[in-house]
């Protein structure tokens, strides 16, 4: 469990983390969103103990990390947004090096190499000079080096950036790989990543934390309701009987294309189930019921609305 | 210590397959090659201890130059290139990983200064040497590269840029090297202690002719470990930036 109080980073005159408090369970995936510049990197280096706090307390598991720091790095994995890679090393040597350093026994590092080079699917690769891969394989091998030790926390910094769609692809499979058996927090501006890998978001908006919760709380939070997207085919007349009689529901929106008719539904609670038995029992062909496009998105951008408009 | 063997191991053959490390061990060993058939072969009958007391001076003169340049890339490389975090974000403590880092650029020196032991087994073939004479020749290069690789780590770990760690480095080396002419102006006691404090000439001079003394050791394991201290405390305070 990670817990932070209060915790402030100043550089000088700026403060890049205001006063931040958080409490993470085990095996939870947390995302730190927010615009560049806004504490993400900061904090994370904190929790990683590569930047000591101006005040305030984090504990990773217990121990402090400013007090007990060495027992903190015990615990934690850590991809920096460029991998800490010794571009002149293979990757097993690599890795190997990277074990031994964080205590694992040499009994052990062998099979702790192998199976890190497995999951993270750099086996391929493993007898490849790191300088002679790929972007992607060097992201992948910067996660290998995280794992191989097996930390309970892993932290990852923007671990999608300067990579193409695929390798995205690729790499959000392996970050929820590591769900449940690895407590993980990450950081990323990109808001679909964060909302398709982590459980819980955290919203940062210069240096504070200004929401926390699901991608569905945080619309709650905004006043939004739960909002929900159906497309049918039918009369409008027959959805809007059909949604009158949903408990709950509070609103709807409709549209009509391509012979389709969209319903943009808020209610207090999630009704999906209900919403779709009404329409189905109505006669209406339903097509789609999905969460509305650009939702997190509208609800980032009112999180963080002062941010952009900063020089 | 597990920390430390394995960070050294790590430096030393990163060391020695790195360009830098080539280019190094040629042109010491060429020119100090050179040197030695100048001054062996040159200028009628000489002295074995006299030709080895003279190669002797020569190497270590090198072997300064030799360590600044190796120990540049010791943790600026690292910041540069962000492989820092790998060290910083393991369970190490920071004097183990400048200690770590030290240690493998004082291994490749080593190997580096021991290379050169043909010459004086050349001379040894022609002459007679004392191998005390040999072993206290060689102790003294490898204390004096140990100070001046210290201080080139403590360079290193003061800026990002290789190329500022290495001019960072050179100027205290020099300075330090220099204190010896400003003993000679000084008035006492002033005179006594930078003559003391400098790096190459009291201290290196019983080496080169075969005598051993504890207070040169002392005065070299000394100024390796404030400048790897400084070193470890310019670490630490990275941390609180």
């Amino acid at each position: 469990m990670i817990v932070a109080n209060e915790l402030v980073k100043d550089y000088g005159e700026l403060r890049a983390v205001d006063e931040v408090s958080f409490e993470i369970r085990q095996g939870e995936c947390v995302g730190l969103l927010g615009l560049n510049g806004a504490g993400k990197t900061t904090l994370l280096r904190i929790l990683s103990c590569l930047l000591t706090p101006t005040s305030g307390s984090v504990s990773v598991y217990g121990a402090d990390v400013i007090r007990e720091s060495e027992a903190v790095r015990g615990k934690i994995g850590f991809l920096p947004e460029e991998p800490p890679l010794y571009g002149e090393m293979t990757v097993g040597k690599y890795l190997e090096f990277a074990a031994r350093l964080r205590g694992v026994p040499r009994t052990d590092v062998g099979g702790r190499v192998q199976d890190a080079a497995r999951r993270c699917r750099v086996t391929e690769v493993i007898d490849q000079r790191i300088e002679t891969l790929s972007y992607g394989y060097k992201k992948r091998v910067g996660i290998a080096q995280a794992v191989v030790h097996r930390p309970p926390l892993l932290i990852l910094d923007e671990p999608i950036a300067g990579l193409d769609p695929a390798q995205i692809v690729d790499m959000r499979d392996l970050v929820r790989g590591f769900r449940g058996e690895h407590t993980v927090v990450l950081s990323s501006h990109i808001l679909t990543e964060i909302s398709q890998t982590c459980d819980r978001i955290l919203v940062m908006q210069k240096g504070r934390v200004v929401a926390s919760g699901s991608e569905e709380e945080l619309s709650v939070g905004q006043g939004k309701g739960r909002r929900v997207s159906v497309r049918v085919r039918g009369k409008k007349e027959q959805v809007e009987d059909a949604l009158k009689g949903v408990e709950g529901v509070k609103s709807w929106e409709l549209s009509e294309t391509n012979g389709t008719i969209r319903a943009l539904i808020t209610s207090e609670k999630d009704r999906r189930a209900e919403i779709s038995r009404v329409l189905v029992r109505a006669g209406l062909d339903l097509i789609e019921i999905a969460r509305p496009e650009g939702e997190l998105e509208s609800v980032f951008l009112k999180l963080t609305g002062d941010g952009r408009k900063e020089p | 210590m597990r920390s430390v063997w394995l960070i050294a191991r790590r430096e030393l053959v990163a060391t020695l397959r790195s360009p830098l490390g080539f280019i190094v061990t040629a042109l010491v060993l060429a020119i100090v090659g050179l040197l030695f058939n100048l001054r062996a072969l040159g200028g009628g009958e000489k002295y074995s201890a006299d030709v080895l007391a003279q190669f002797f001076y020569d190497l270590s003169g090198f072997v300064i130059v030799a360590s600044i340049l190796v120990s540049m890339r010791l943790i600026a490389e690292e910041r540069q290139n962000g492989t820092i975090v790998l060290l910083l974000t393991s369970p190490v403590r920071d004097h183990q990983i400048v200690l770590g880092k030290f240690l493998g650029a004082l291994g490749f020196m080593a190997l580096l200064i021991l290379i050169t032991i043909y010459m004086p087994l050349l001379v040894m073939v022609h002459g007679k040497i004392s191998w005390g004479h040999v072993f206290a020749g060689y102790l003294g290069n490898l204390l004096l590269a140990s100070g001046a690789l210290a201080v080139g780590t403590f360079g290193s770990s003061l800026a990002r840029s290789q190329i500022v760690a290495v001019f960072v480095s050179a100027f205290l080396v020099a300075a330090m090297v220099m204190m010896w002419l400003m003993g000679r102006v000084a008035d006492a006691p002033l005179d006594d202690i930078f003559a003391n404090l400098a790096l190459h000439n009291i201290h290196f001079s019983p080496f080169r002719a075969g005598k051993v003394h504890l207070r040169d050791i002392a005065y070299y394991l000394s100024v390796t470990g404030f400048f790897l201290f400084a070193a470890t405390r310019m670490l630490e305070a990275r941390r609180w930036r």
